[in-house]
């Protein structure tokens, strides 16, 4: 076990599976000679080459479109898009090509991609660097989409998405690229569907996904001192959703906030909402409360950007409300 | 070419307008369901490029008008009119329909419906080809109209920059839609407007096949020689509105009438004819054997095939048989 950074589990993850298969290429803004903005690809330029670790122009939509032409005849592209925000440019090639072409031709040619990108607030970036998106990925048909929450889950699930015939969405967060973690020195995969209880309680489930997990672990940190025993269940995979052990881990606490970075409507916590509601309605003993972003476009002054994104406070008086402690 | 693939080839063109004709039919009678757009009039385009590339070898993909592109390049008339009908023994199992012909077993990587979308797959099948150390190019046809989405000029740039081996094919049929390209287009010539990019590129008629394949064999001669990408532009018409929805309101009778003195088939026809290839008896016999095969053979096999199950809805959204190892489940 060594101690590990986020990016440089992203780093790992890329060049063992770019030392396994040849057909594996990487390719983005400033990814190679410049080493990726958040060093996540540093050195494998001069590792592995221009052929293979491609700088791309500034040009989303159709460098998505090129990865996803060469997955259908056998490449393994692991595409970074800078930031989240940058996305929407390649939406057309990513949700109406490589989302669908599996479907549409009767599951006769595939698109195996990896799209790799930070997604959430960091410090002050203004409304058009804080984009989160997840669940506008999460509802797309014909996706795969992964918040790994640490580097474990970094380097396992990048590499399991690299290996998977499907499209895969990785999210990643700008504030968690030098969060540290130990991870196995030998080689690992983390598998790309499943829920994860990260923490064990018994009063309430704290769910989260991606930044939002650490959240929950610090809130539930603070809720023991007060004598509630809280459950952190990180999502891990939006899609597919693992439902059942959402059931399990509410079945088991009767209680239930969920948190998100992102705003409230048609989102992730929304849809967390709606499963239980499905799922496991009458295993509840208090209204349930999602904790999100107010509805606005992310402020640059600082004290504005913090009162539009939930922290660990909001998470803990979250806690609060759904335990009849506030 | 000797007499005999000049009278296959005449047969082909023939075969691909009576192929959309008798599909016009059936979605009159409501057989075919959903957008259709049929390529009459622009045959001589398709058929001559791939008669000059190697089909089943080299990648092929379009945008929606593409029986006939996924018929040139290998795929079974049959199975593109079963797909047209939405039956499971159809090019894309029923789930695509006539804009989604896909048959990878020869090649033929897609039709779209995203107008501009294929740029930036094809130069992707290219990168392929050259990763993969092949002789192989990406064929890549799309109208006039696409020329003005992004992706036309983002994938240009990339596939000069990486030499990548793809030929553009551009065929102007005039109207993006219904919008002439005059109200549409600054610069009319589309061959022009790729210089900025560092590609060579020309044009050409259309509607002459034998023009259309000198210049194909040209083009795909610089492609598979590693000199990089070509845009090669086909002036070309489209007898039939954008879709089956399109009254034609925006062009004239006159204009049409022009286009059909220029017919592809009546020109490649009275070539054969004058040169004492073809009678016009031979012509009416190979019109009835091609109408048989298109009632007999295809369209008895696309009625009487069966339809998708409704319980496999669901299946090819992702992998049916993934690999636990990358999928799961978590051990705890």
């Amino acid at each position: 076990m060594a101690e590990t950074a986020y990016w440089e589990a992203i780093r790992r993850a890329h060049d063992e599976e770019l030392a396994n298969d040849p057909m594996v290429i990487a390719m983005g803004e400033d990814i190679g000679l410049a080493g990726g903005t958040y060093k996540a690809t540093s050195g494998l330029y001069d590792k592995y080459g221009e052929k293979r670790i491609i700088d791309t122009p500034i040009s989303e939509n159709s460098f998505t479109g090129i990865g996803i032409g060469a997955s259908m005849v056998g490449v393994r592209p692991i595409i970074e898009i800078m930031s989240i925000n940058f996305a929407l440019l390649a939406l057309d090639t990513l949700i109406n090509a490589a989302a669908k072409i599996r479907y549409m031709s009767g599951g006769r040619v595939t698109c195996p991609i990896v799209m790799r990108t930070p997604g959430g607030t960091a410090h002050q970036l203004a409304a058009q660097h804080s984009a989160r998106l997840a669940r506008m990925f999460m509802s797309t048909s014909g996706l795969r989409v992964v918040t790994p929450r640490g580097p474990l889950d970094a380097c396992g699930m990048l590499k399991s998405a690299v290996r998977c015939n499907d499209p895969v969405i990785v999210i990643e967060h700008e504030q968690m690229y030098t969060l540290k973690e130990n991870i196995p020195d030998e080689e690992y995969f983390r598998p790309l569907e499943g829920a994860e209880v990260v923490r064990e309680g018994s009063d309430i489930t704290l769910i989260g996904y991606n930044y939002s997990v650490h959240l929950c672990l610090n809130a539930a940190k603070r809720l023991e001192k007060d004598g509630i025993s809280a459950e952190v269940l990180d999502l891990r995979a939006l899609k597919p959703l693992d439902r059942e052990s959402i059931r399990r881990s509410v079945e088991k606490t009767h209680r239930f906030l969920v948190a998100e970075e992102d705003e409230a409507s048609v989102g992730v916590g929304a849809e967390i909402m709606a499963v239980v509601t499905e799922d496991c309605f009458y295993a509840l003993d208090a209204q349930p409360v999602r904790i999100h972003a107010a509805d606005v476009p992310v402020p640059f002054n600082r004290n504005l950007e913090k009162a539009a994104i939930p922290d660990v406070e909001d998470v803990y008086q979250g806690a609060l409300k759904v335990m009849g402690k506030l | 070419m000797n007499p005999s693939d000049q009278k296959r080839l005449f047969r082909e063109l023939i075969f691909y307008r009576r192929f959309e004709d008798r599909t016009y039919e059936a979605y009159m009678e409501r057989k075919v369901g959903g957008f259709l757009h049929l390529y009459s009039g622009q045959e001589a385009v398709a058929t001559g490029v791939l008669e000059k590339a190697r089909c089943g070898h080299d990648y092929v993909i379009t945008g929606y008008r593409d029986h006939v592109h996924a018929m040139k390049a290998g795929a079974s008339p049959k199975e593109v009119m079963a797909e047209l009908y939405g039956k499971e023994t159809g090019s894309s199992k029923g789930r695509g329909g006539s804009m989604h012909i896909f048959d990878p077993t020869v090649n033929f990587m897609g039709g779209y419906a995203l107008v501009g979308q294929p740029f930036p797959l094809a130069a992707g099948l290219a990168m392929g080809a050259k990763m993969k150390g092949t002789d192989q190019i990406a064929i890549c046809f799309l109208g006039d109209g696409a020329n003005n989405q992004g992706t036309f000029h983002e994938t240009l740039n990339m596939a000069s920059l990486w030499n990548l081996p793809v030929l553009f094919v551009c065929e102007n049929n005039l109207y993006a839609i219904g919008t002439v390209i005059h109200r549409s287009t600054v610069v009319q010539d589309q061959y022009k407007r790729v210089s900025g990019y560092g590609i060579e590129s020309s044009q050409h008629d259309g509607q002459d096949i034998d023009v259309v394949m000198e210049a194909a064999e040209k083009a795909i001669d610089h492609v598979r020689s590693g000199k990089g990408p070509y845009f090669i532009e086909f002036m070309t018409y489209r007898y039939r509105g954008h879709s089956m929805s399109d009254s034609k309101s925006y062009r004239s009778k006159e204009e049409e009438a022009e286009w059909i003195n220029r017919d592809p088939i009546l020109i490649y026809g009275n070539r054969l004819k004058e040169a004492g290839i073809l009678s016009e008896k031979e012509i009416k016999k190979m019109e009835t054997a091609i109408d048989e095969e298109i009632e007999n053979e295809i369209i008895k096999f696309a009625e009487e095939s069966p339809e998708p199950k409704v319980e496999d809805l669901s299946k090819y959204v992702l992998d049916d048989n993934p690999d636990p190892r990358w999928i799961g489940p978590l051990q705890s």
